[in-house]
């Protein structure tokens, strides 16, 4: 279900027409907190992408598009170093990936959890806290307890704590993972596909959650999507991923009809809704495009 | 059996239980393997790898026969057939846990060999080996003192490891990929608890017999985890579960004639029974309420 993704909602500024090279707003001045140079990634001997250009600084939003297979969720992978870089430079809060994790929050694809499952909500959140280390910690401490409480608190899950994970709807589940990602304060939130299989209204509310996280704790965030329209409202800007080539820039700029024909080689419309969805049109793939077929989950018990 | 018969005074009942050591043995044995596979059992249910502990177990069979073919004690044999089982299994595999799909023919195939091999040197021994129900189906005869000590030894090990690699196992578990970003070293994890399983098979195997380990090692935790979802409470009731159903199980056994691998396993399986038939009463109760 990625239609939006075989469309091909495709981004690109005038200046990255040529590799992707992007000046990152950088609001505080601070450092950034993802730098690429020129990084290229292969699986199995065949290039994924390359010469991916980007710099990414705190507090910023960015939305990664492309069709199936482009390499979205391999992007957060290099950048976690569970996937090493064919050519060019990658540093992540400064350093090579997978050195400083701790400051990454991830979020895989979209898990399954058995209903039978032994797992509550507080104890999801409690792997991001300390589930890497070694011993069994048979009780809480004060400040574990404390820290539990505030990022229940933060996604509005405090009512979730108790439950079975494989019990809750997937808007509950996703709240929880995201409480998970940022139980050590990371510097960067990599989502990939958090709002696959939501509702639409779990999808804005979802969406609208990762924002407010994002600019009140001056977190980044990545965040793959195969429908641009839920974070539309808050990105600063897309990253394209397509037939190997990367392109960054703003929405608004990118998301029109001549660039996204020049990109694919065929005529392409892009429409504006009343409510300000866009809709691409044309695109060989894209037969039609039904928001509303998306898999309801089921309601919470 | 050699006693007197059961009355309705447990002191008598106790006295009598306690009065030749082997009994004494057998208790102490079944409380340390209650425990053992409680624990580690309960990570295998956590982890849905019941099938990883089946083969497992049956490995055992022929280990623990060829061992007295041999003119070794049979503990040996399950301990080495079931860790090097366990190395090859984390050595071969792929995927994640409960992902057994691909290799499940695999696993069948080395299953029916291990059997066929056992069989054989059962047939081979001709001496005074107790008898293949013995391996197959437990006994709580005959245990002596150096084996007691031997499964608290080897158990006290097993449990140890756990308890080091409890925490990122049970993220491994529930979220492989997240723990791999945070730096868990999922494979090296997964083997180490590989050869903790088999220490827990080996262990269960010498009370329940290699085709009944699941009594102790998969019945209670399941019944615990079906219970509550909390983690160290779930945890503990699997262990008192196996206990209790070690301990009255070995004490029907001894009072009647009835094996204690069917006593045992069938009292695992009542508590299993009634704590599912609660739930499925409580569950079809509220959705005759929500019927309404």
């Amino acid at each position: 279900m990625s239609e939006s993704e075989r469309r091909g909602l495709r981004t690109v500024t005038p200046a990255d027409e040529t590799g992707g090279a992007s000046s990152a707003p950088s609001p505080l001045g601070a450092d950034p907190v993802v730098e690429l140079e020129a990084a290229g990634v292969e699986l199995g001997g065949r290039p994924v992408w390359s010469d991916l250009t980007l710099t990414v600084a705190p507090g910023e939003f960015l939305a990664v598009l492309g069709p199936n297979g482009a390499g979205k969720s391999t992007l957060l992978k290099t950048l976690l170093g569970l996937i090493p870089t064919a050519s060019g430079r990658v540093r992540v809060a400064g350093r090579r990936p997978g050195v400083g994790n701790r400051d990454i929050g991830y979020l895989p694809q979209r898990r399954s959890f058995d209903p039978s499952l032994p797992v509550r909500g507080i104890d999801v959140v409690r792997l991001g806290l300390d589930g890497d280390r070694w011993g069994v910690p048979l009780r809480s401490t004060g400040p574990v307890r404390d820290r539990l409480e505030q990022l229940l608190e933060l996604v509005g899950a405090t009512d979730l704590a108790g439950r079975r994970i494989g019990q809750l709807s997937g808007g509950e589940q996703q709240r929880l993972l995201i409480a998970q990602a940022l139980a050590r304060e990371p510097r960067l939130l990599l989502l990939d596909e958090p709002l696959d299989s939501l509702d639409l209204a779990n999808q804005a509310a979802v969406a609208a959650l990762i924002a407010d996280i994002s600019d009140t704790e001056q977190i980044a965030v990545l965040i793959v999507a195969h429908d641009v329209n839920p974070v539309l409202p808050y990105v600063d800007r897309v990253l394209y991923l397509a037939g190997g080539r990367a392109l960054v820039g703003a929405p608004e700029v990118v998301i029109s009809g001549p660039t996204l024909s020049a990109l694919y080689g065929t005529p392409i419309e892009v429409l504006r809704t009343s409510d300000g969805r866009l809709v691409v049109v044309g695109h060989p793939e894209a037969a039609s495009y039904h928001p509303q077929l998306h898999p309801h989950e089921a309601p919470a018990g | 059996m050699l006693a007197d018969g059961f009355t309705w005074d447990l002191g008598s009942d106790l006295h009598q239980l306690f009065q030749f050591h082997f009994m004494v043995n057998a208790y102490r044995a079944g409380t340390v393997v209650a425990v053992v596979a409680g624990l580690i059992g309960w990570f295998l249910v956590l982890r849905r790898q019941s099938f990883v502990g089946h083969t497992l177990a049956i490995i055992a069979f022929p280990g623990a026969s060829g061992a007295v073919l041999i003119g070794i004690s049979a503990a040996w044999g399950y301990f080495g057939f079931c860790v090097a089982g366990a190395l090859v299994i984390g050595a071969v595999r792929r995927g994640r846990p409960g992902e057994f799909s691909e290799e499940s023919a695999v696993v069948g195939t080395v299953q029916a060999f291990a059997l066929a091999c056992g069989f054989l040197f059962v047939t081979l021994y001709h001496g005074l080996l107790e008898d293949v129900n013995t391996l197959l189906f437990g006994s709580f005869l005959g245990i002596t003192d150096a084996q007691v000590r031997t499964l608290l030894a080897v158990g006290l090990g097993a449990l140890i490891a756990l308890a080091v690699i409890a925490r990122p196992l049970r993220f491994a578990s529930i979220d492989p990929d997240v723990a791999a970003a945070r730096g868990v070293p999922v494979r090296v994890v997964s083997t180490v608890f590989l050869v903790v399983v088999a220490l827990a098979v080996a262990e269960t195997s010498q009370i329940t017999g290699a085709l009944l380990v699941f009594s102790l090692l998969v019945v209670p935790p399941a019944t615990a985890q079906a219970i509550t979802a909390r983690p160290v409470l779930s945890a503990a009731l699997a262990v008192a579960q196996a206990l209790l159903a070690t301990w009255v199980g070995l004490a029907i056994s001894y009072f009647t004639d009835y094996p204690s691998g069917f006593t045992i396993t069938t009292l695992a399986f009542a508590a299993y029974l009634l704590v599912h038939g609660a739930r499925w009463m409580a569950t079809g109760r509220h959705r005759l309420r929500l019927a309404r």
